[in-house]
């Protein structure tokens, strides 16, 4: 780890002065990714800019619009809390099994979106149930969000302050771990929402995606079946030596059969 | 005081209060006077020339006390490091070891290989300033591939050795081998990959070195599994300190599974730097460099046949072997693949004739040495492989044909055609008793109800054989080993009646501290808690061999009862001398002597003191004292056996393979703690499931770079991979040692992974695709296994 000056902040407002006044300042969430970062010695920042005592950015509430975290809420919250587990039950199982028990004590949704891991658990429900992600400065909708390989719609020195999922009528998220990290290899969220189904995939290509020929044969037929002779192209997919880009489109498949069957 | 412990019981495990609540020592946790630490840089290529390297603006960085390259090393005549087992090829020439300089001269051999050595005070400064070494690299082509590196136009690691080729070594009568295939009702060939492993040891390696110059004595902390050899090898070898100026402490020491028995670069440069420097010095690996530098395990390409006659009895098997080594011969590099592995081949059989090749060859890749079990299941997985795909092709069960060629429980000793005599076993048994715990009977329904859900299930067996306690001396020397395997033991009585055992053998994770008090509490009759281990440092106790090859038991263990029965003889002498009777009429039981007959007794205690306070004592017949040494160099090889049971269900829409029943039977001898037995096996088990399911080191065949070098990529076995092992004991104890043990440190490792893979690919073989999986057997390849057309 190279040196850095260290801040924590007690509000959004110095937590936002003093990423605008650091030459470099980087947000400390959950330090589940930023700080194996630092000790690798990937990353120089001037500044850490730690969120952890900005009490507005935590907590969770479920009201008639949904649920909304936090973004300093950790995944363990999620995972545990009752409102959760009873508004969108999808959602908490799918906390539960991010990492493993140090990393959902620390890590964030704030910090797991903003990262925008390929094989993060978080953004296929947040891509499949249509959630959307408010900062400091805007609201974005899930479909904006994701633009590639760790990249995000999110500007210079913006803060993810919350996400808001909509109630779904029903959905499930199947993952299929990759087994050394456990991150998602393929993970596939469906629900059943208001403007109709979601299918979102994560853990197979750069960032989350939908997959539309799914979603059309959920409309017309809500089964597993309707989507079990549906492939995606492996084409562009994401390979490495626990999955090529064609046995991830085929977990695609699988996953999405199961997870349409686990929503019943 | 406490009780005394019996053989037999499940004692609790004395070091656990100490490892449980982070008081135990390890070397990383010492505090050394002024002491300044060292970074190494690494090569990043695989293979390259150092046209040039320029440390001037590391060595002014703050805090920097020294910055030393190749040529340094050279210029101060360090020797290089050494491979202390010097194999003979086929045509009687030793084996080819390259020159493996402490500091890569001026090339470098894989990723990994060391560049330069950075002193700093401390550890943020050193790793700062290896970022300003600048290092002009030509890189230059690899060869990663074993049998890749045999081939006429690949790559040479070494100038020196021709062909990559370090040895060409056989074993076994080929004229009986051919002969015995023209006369085969049946031949099974078998093409097989065992997959490279690094060892990942919870502590990883480290080394802190001082220097006294008032006596002119180096002392070295190190995590070693051997620390007398690594003071002989480091004394005798490469630095020429005098080994009564050097000592050597390995403190606990958090596992090894073999990679902590060689003496690498790393405590080498510590040690010599400490001296250099005059400054002590610390170093303690990170994760990523345990991953590219310590000795990895097994990497075999084989091809093999084995021919039976009509009704499956062995006739005979041939073996093809390439062994890769890596860059540099690591210290037993040499002996796995060849000693501890050709010499297995006839497992549990009568297989009259066997012939194995093995080319041992350099690679563009980390160094390959001993790993739990050490060839012993290379061996193992090799030979319970072909069995099974022989009895698949033959269509007779396979645990009917391991029955067809066992050696009967008469035979024993048993000769076999690659040199060992087996001294006992009795392997029918177990292996029904292995049949029964698992349900084999039941096996076919189950598999009809998992086809049912559209899940693939197999069951598979291994039935294994293991030469440890190693070594007789004699024979390991005869092969071309540098060092005798005996093993010392001192008891050294305290005069107020507790006691030492000081033992050359080493524990980090095996449990000795408990063990060992255990053997000696009820042979002497002592409390446990009156008993202290004392191990691992060689200002301490006598020179010993250390731990690997399931040998501390076995060896160590017989030291210590030879070293108990001295002090029994003393006593005996001592107590017919108090009690005025004649030392013949003298019985030891339940820690007192006894004079046969009477009443009278002399307590061990009253004896011992005596022994220190000699006022009333036979001094003109006895010397003071109660402390005795020993030495036992064993007489042959133990031979532990035992037959795994391994139940998997394959999903094939995934490729996922999970566990569901898990069955190991092992006759180990007598069974000193059957807890720490038990544990030995369950952590033996986890790590061959991990080699058959789950551990994948893939080096990058073009450049060379280790893709799997963190645990986002290498995948550990962990508890949710495993089901609850079921485990049984069949007991033919040891005949020539004075405990009756073989050793049950590695068994769990040597048969785990035929066990697991015989499943796999009896499961797989209700879609043709049994034939079409290696190890480890990921989801990934299971799925292709299952779509390959
Ligand atoms: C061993 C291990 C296993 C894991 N397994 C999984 C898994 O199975 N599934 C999974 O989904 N994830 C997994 N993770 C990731 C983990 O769950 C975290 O979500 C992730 O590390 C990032 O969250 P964090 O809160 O730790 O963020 P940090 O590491 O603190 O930050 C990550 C990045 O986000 C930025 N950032 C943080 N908060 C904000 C904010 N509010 N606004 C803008 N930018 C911000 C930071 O500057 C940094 O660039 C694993 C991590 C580890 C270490």
């Amino acid at each position: 780890m190279y040196d850095f000056a260290y801040h924590k902040p007690k509000s959004m407002a110095d937590a936002l002065a003093a990423l605008k006044k650091a030459a470099d300042g980087k947000l400390l969430a959950g330090g589940m990714t930023l700080i194996p970062t630092l000790k690798q010695r990937l990353a120089q920042p001037s500044d850490v800019i730690d969120l952890a005592a900005i009490g507005e950015l935590r907590g969770i509430k479920v009201d008639g619009n949904g649920v909304t975290v936090g973004a300093m809420t950790k995944h363990a919250e999620v995972a545990a809390s009752a409102d959760v587990a009873k508004a969108i039950p999808a959602l908490a199982k799918l906390a539960a099994n991010i990492g493993d028990g140090q990393v959902r004590n620390r890590g964030t949704i704030g910090g797991s979106l903003a990262n925008s891991d390929p094989a993060a658990d978080y953004p296929a429900a947040v891509l499949g149930l249509g959630a959307t992600i408010t900062t400091n400065e805007r609201t974005i909708a899930a479909d904006d969000f994701f633009k590639g390989l760790f990249e995000t719609a999110l500007k210079e020195g913006e803060i993810i302050t919350s996400v808001t999922f909509p109630k779904p009528a029903k959905a499930a998220y199947m993952k299929f771990p990759n087994p050394a990290s456990r991150y998602a290899m393929v993970g596939v969220f469906v629900a059943q929402t208001s403007s109709g189904p979601r299918v979102a995939v994560t853990g197979a290509g750069p960032c989350a995606f939908r997959v539309k020929a799914m979603e059309d044969a959920l409309a017309k037929n809500w089964s597993a079946d309707a989507v079990a002779g549906i492939k995606v192209p492996a084409n562009g997919l994401n390979g490495d030596i626990h999955g090529s880009p064609e046995y991830r489109a085929h977990l695609v498949t699988v996953m999405a059969k199961r997870a349409v069957a686990a929503a019943g | 005081m406490g009780n005394v412990a019996r053989i037999g019981e499940r004692v609790r495990r004395t070091e656990d209060r100490r490892f449980l609540t982070g008081a135990g020592r390890y070397v990383d946790d010492l505090q050394l006077a002024r002491c300044t630490y060292a970074y190494f840089l690494r090569s990043p290529h695989a293979h390259a020339r150092i046209r040039s390297i320029d440390t001037s603006k590391a060595a002014a960085a703050p805090g920097v006390v020294a910055v030393f390259t190749g040529k340094d090393v050279a210029d101060a005549k360090v020797g290089g490091l050494i491979c202390g087992w010097v194999v003979k090829d086929k045509h009687g020439e030793p084996h080819k070891a390259p020159g493996h300089p402490a500091i890569a001269l001026d090339t470098v051999r894989y990723v990994g290989d060391t560049v330069a050595m950075v002193i700093a005070d401390t550890a943020a400064q050193a790793r700062d300033a290896a970022e300003q070494i600048e290092v002009d690299y030509e890189v230059l082509p690899a060869v990663i591939d074993p049998a890749a590196a045999v081939a006429a136009s690949a790559v040479q690691v070494h100038a020196d050795v021709p062909g990559n080729l370090s040895y060409d070594w056989e074993l076994g009568d080929k004229a009986a081998v051919d002969a015995a295939f023209a006369r085969a009702a049946h031949i099974t060939k078998l093409d097989l990959v065992n997959n490279r492993l690094v060892p990942n040891a919870m502590e990883p390696r480290a080394a802190a070195a001082e220097y006294d110059r008032g006596t002119g004595t180096y002392t070295l902390y190190t995590t070693s599994q051997n620390p007398h050899v690594t003071r002989l090898v480091l004394s005798a070898f490469v630095l020429g300190i005098p080994e009564h100026k050097l000592r050597v402490v390995a403190p606990d020491v958090g596992g090894g599974f073999g990679s902590k028995i060689f003496i690498y670069a790393d405590e080498t440069l510590v040690l010599w730097a400490a001296g250099k420097t005059g400054r002590a010095i610390k170093w303690t690996a990170e994760r990523s460099e345990s991953f590219m530098t310590d000795a990895h395990g097994r990497d075999h390409v084989t091809h093999a046949e084995l021919a039976l006659d009509k009704d499956g009895k062995f006739l005979a098997l041939k073996v093809d072997t390439i062994a890769n080594m890596g860059a540099y011969l690591s210290t037993f590099a040499t002996a796995v693949p060849t000693y501890l592995y050709g010499t297995l081949l006839a497992g549990q059989y009568t297989t009259p004739a066997i012939h194995c090749n093995v080319r041992a060859v350099f690679t563009h890749t980390a160094p390959v040495d001993a790993y739990r079990g050490a060839g012993r299941p290379e061996a193992t997985y090799l030979l319970e492989t072909i069995v099974s795909k022989a009895a698949r092709e033959m269509n007779i069960d396979p645990a009917e044909l391991r029955k067809r060629n066992f050696i009967a429980a008469g035979a024993f000793p048993y000769q076999t055609p690659v040199a060992l005599t087996y001294d006992s076993g009795n392997y029918t048994p177990i292996l029904d008793q292995a049949m029964k715990l698992a349900d084999y009977a039941g096996a076919s329904e189950r598999k009809a109800a998992a086809k049912a859900k559209g899940k693939l299930r197999g069951i598979g067996i291994s039935s294994y054989i293991e030469a440890c306690g190693l070594a007789p001396s004699a024979v390991v020397g005869s092969l071309g080993a540098g060092v005798g395997q005996w093993e010392s033991a001192q008891l050294r009585f305290n005069p107020t009646g507790n006691l030492q055992i000081l033992t050359g053998s080493h524990s980090h994770g095996q449990s000795h501290e408990t063990t060992f008090a255990q053997i000696v509490s009820d042979k002497l009759g002592i409390p446990l808690d009156q008993i202290e281990v004392v191990h691992g440092d060689t200002a301490q106790v006598p020179f010993g061999m250390g731990s690997y090859g399931s040998r501390s038991l076995a060896v160590g263990g017989s030291a210590i009862m030879k070293a108990a029965d001295k002090i029994i003889a003393k006593g005996k002498k001592i107590a017919a001398h108090l009690m005025e009777a004649a030392e013949a009429d003298i019985v030891f039981e339940n820690g007192a002597f006894k004079v046969t007959g009477t009443d009278k007794n002399v307590p061990l205690g009253q004896a011992v003191f005596s022994a220190y306070v000699p006022h009333n004592y036979p001094l003109d017949k006895l010397e003071p004292g109660m402390d005795e040494n020993a030495f036992y160099d064993p007489s042959n090889f133990t031979y532990p056996s035992g037959t795994q049971i391994c139940e998997v269900e394959v999903d094939p829409d995934t490729g996922g393979v999970e566990i569901v029943n898990f069955v190991a039977v092992d006759d180990f001898g007598n069974v000193v703690n059957p807890m720490i037995v038990e544990g030995q096996v369950h952590g033996g088990i986890a790590q061959g499931v991990g080699q058959a399911l789950l551990e994948y080191t893939v080096y990058d065949k073009e450049s060379g770079q280790l893709l799997s070098g963190s645990y986002m990529d290498y995948t550990m076995p962990r508890a949710d991979n495993l089901p609850s092992f079921n485990l049984g004991y069949q007991v033919t104890p040891c005949p020539h040692n004075p405990l009756g043990v073989k050793g049950c440190g590695e068994a769990g490792a040597i048969a785990a992974p035929a066990a697991v893979m015989n499943a796999v690919r009896d499961a797989l073989a209700q879609v043709g695709a049994q034939d079409r999986i290696e190890m480890p057997a990921t989801p990934q390849r299971v799925w292709q296994a299952i779509h390959a057309h």
